[in-house]
């Protein structure tokens, strides 16, 4: 066999098989999001008029700011928590590991399974969260934590951020035993204060971990999908619809199936700008 | 008093230790509540509160989420989608990281950005298709559809992971097998795989968990109850025991034994796949 077609023998099965189940299908989702389509009848070609119809979609609106709202909790509490917890446990604690165990377990957990316990969690009557509510005396904060149109996406969150945390803490661990600890060291002597190393010491040189993880916490917070269909399936009212439920409803329960791909298409192109930023990164990194 | 540096030194770490205790009790709370609220009836909670010692222990919820549930089945149907998904997925990707990693071609950087890019892009917009074609290919509602899916689209995160252990392999061993007189397929299988076993041992813990755990492709992929893996499972009794909360968290402790045994035992694999595959 001439050299030349070697890699493409080797290529061939998986490069194939890609191109039916993915790389096929997303431009063939982006066809039918101009299309009318009920999944029966043949397609029926009509130009930008779903994306006109988004528009005008107040729920798509509704799937559209919660999604912003659970990116921008994502980007607040697991990141800085992540890194915090990670920077206490790559000193020299005792049960250091055990620590780093308990707090990252969650992410082996199902989010089906999260979204189950921490539905029970939110019950109103027996669950965990009112009951010790009243227990300590705070029995004026009890409320159906899931059935409330104001606290329902946030308690869906926090549930994904119970998950979310531990997986963050992990990455910046790993960035932070390739800092050497001598510069640690050169800069106490030097009298840096607590903060002074952080700022200007840990945090320029955890800068490619971070891209990583901020890349990473936009992704797993654009596919929230799991969490809303176990918990809420986007109830109530639709306050807890995110755009990759509300894709799901449209195209699998209302057979909308043009409309629903054109959700998938906003969403592919929002995730887009963060798999270049990714992209990017990694081919920086093949260049060095 | 005036301390010495290792002094403050011991008492700073046992106030991080102090503090981290707690905050690992209070993480925690969720999986204690879980194990507490699943030996327990309903009843017992209702009448005394979460908070009261229970009335008596009972593992009769595990019983019925077990047989009633039908976690059985669910289970079972699990493995069955799993285990040729990840066996599927790290053939061809190393087949994939091996090409990617061994050959300098035109092309080559083009293949793998787009395996990475493939691994980060959202279900939503392959649901319809899919759905489509494994109905026409006869795939739709039964173990196949799912097992295709997941073999093909993990593919992306693995070979992007597989490529980059690969390309740390020096390129004295396959010359030197090739002045031996090798193929290029033995190169593959006899150098690069052996040598890769620590790789494919990371990987195969953490897409064991990910295939495992996936939920919308079961929803999309399969209608009939008796296919489906633990997770849509799960959505099932969550309908139909809906005020047993007690059996529905034994269901849910029970679906996820599996991947707190691969936890327990492959751990060291699972936190390496994790952070290898994050980037460098």
């Amino acid at each position: 066999m001439k050299r030349k077609y070697i890699p493409w023998a080797f290529l061939s099965i998986p490069l194939s098989l890609y191109s039916v189940w993915v790389i096929g299908p997303t431009i063939y989702t982006i066809y039918l999001s101009l299309t009318n389509w009920d999944g029966l009848t043949a397609p029926e070609f009509q130009g930008i008029k779903n994306y006109l119809d988004l528009f005008n979609d107040p729920i798509f609106y509704t799937s559209l700011v919660n999604n912003v709202k659970w990116l921008v909790i994502f980007m607040a509490i697991p990141v800085s928590v992540g890194l915090f917890l990670a920077i206490l446990l790559s000193k020299e604690i005792k049960w250091a590991r055990g620590y780093k165990a308990a707090i990252y377990s969650p992410m082996i957990l199902a989010p089906v399974v999260i979204g189950l316990i921490w539905s029970w969690i939110y019950q109103p009557q027996g669950g965990l969260l009112n009951n010790t509510l009243t227990y300590i005396g705070l029995e004026s904060l009890t409320r159906g934590w899931l059935s409330n149109p104001n606290t329902a996406l946030y308690a869906i969150i926090g549930a994904a951020v119970w998950r979310h945390t531990g997986y963050v803490m992990l990455l910046f661990l790993s960035g932070l035993t390739a800092i050497s600890p001598t510069v640690i060291e050169a800069s106490k002597i030097d009298g840096a204060s607590a903060w002074q190393r952080f700022r200007y010491i840990l945090l320029p040189l955890l800068k490619p971990t971070t891209v990583i993880v901020i890349v990473i916490t936009m992704i797993q917070s654009l596919r929230a999908f799991d969490f809303v269909s176990m918990m809420t399936r986007g109830g109530p009212f639709n306050t807890t619809n995110v755009l990759a439920h509300y894709m799901y409803n449209e195209a699998f329960k209302n057979y909308n199936m043009g409309y629903g791909a054109s959700i998938a298409v906003v969403l592919f192109a929002i995730m887009f700008i963060f798999i270049v930023i990714y992209l990017r990164q990694i081919r920086k990194g093949e260049l060095e | 008093m005036q301390l010495s540096i290792h002094q403050k030194i011991r008492i700073k770490h046992a106030v991080i230790f102090a503090a981290l205790l707690l905050f690992t009790i209070v993480w925690l709370l969720p999986v204690f509540g879980a194990f507490l609220t699943s030996i327990r009836t309903m009843d017992d909670i209702m009448n005394n509160g979460f908070w009261s010692l229970p009335e008596n222990v009972t593992f009769s919820n595990f019983a019925t989420a077990w047989s009633d549930g039908n976690l059985n089945t669910y289970l079972k149907n699990s493995f069955i989608i799993t285990i040729p998904s990840l066996f599927g997925t790290l053939a061809l990707s190393s087949l994939v990281g091996f090409a990617l990693a061994k050959y300098k071609f035109k092309g080559n950087m083009f293949i793998y950005l787009m395996f990475v890019a493939g691994m980060l892009i959202p279900f939503q917009i392959l649901l319809i298709p899919v759905f489509r074609l494994s109905n026409f290919l006869g795939i739709y509602n039964n173990y196949w559809g799912l097992i295709m899916i997941h073999t093909v689209f993990q593919m992306g995160f693995c070979s992007f992971f597989l490529r980059n252990y690969m390309i740390t392999i020096p390129e004295e061993l396959s010359e030197a097998a090739r002045i031996d007189g090798a193929s290029e397929f033995k190169i593959f299988y006899k150098i690069y795989i052996p040598l890769s076993l620590p790789a494919l041992a990371a990987l195969g813990t953490l897409q064991f968990t990910w295939i495992f755990n996936d939920y919308i492709w079961a929803l999309v992929l399969l209608r009939d109850d008796r296919f489906k893996p633990v997770t849509a499972g799960l959505a099932t009794l969550k309908g139909n025991f809906i005020t047993s909360w007690s059996v529905l968290v034994a269901g849910a402790i029970l679906a996820t034994i599996p991947t707190i045994v691969v936890f327990v035992f492959l751990q060291k694999y699972f936190i390496r796949g994790l952070t290898m595959g994050s980037g460098k």
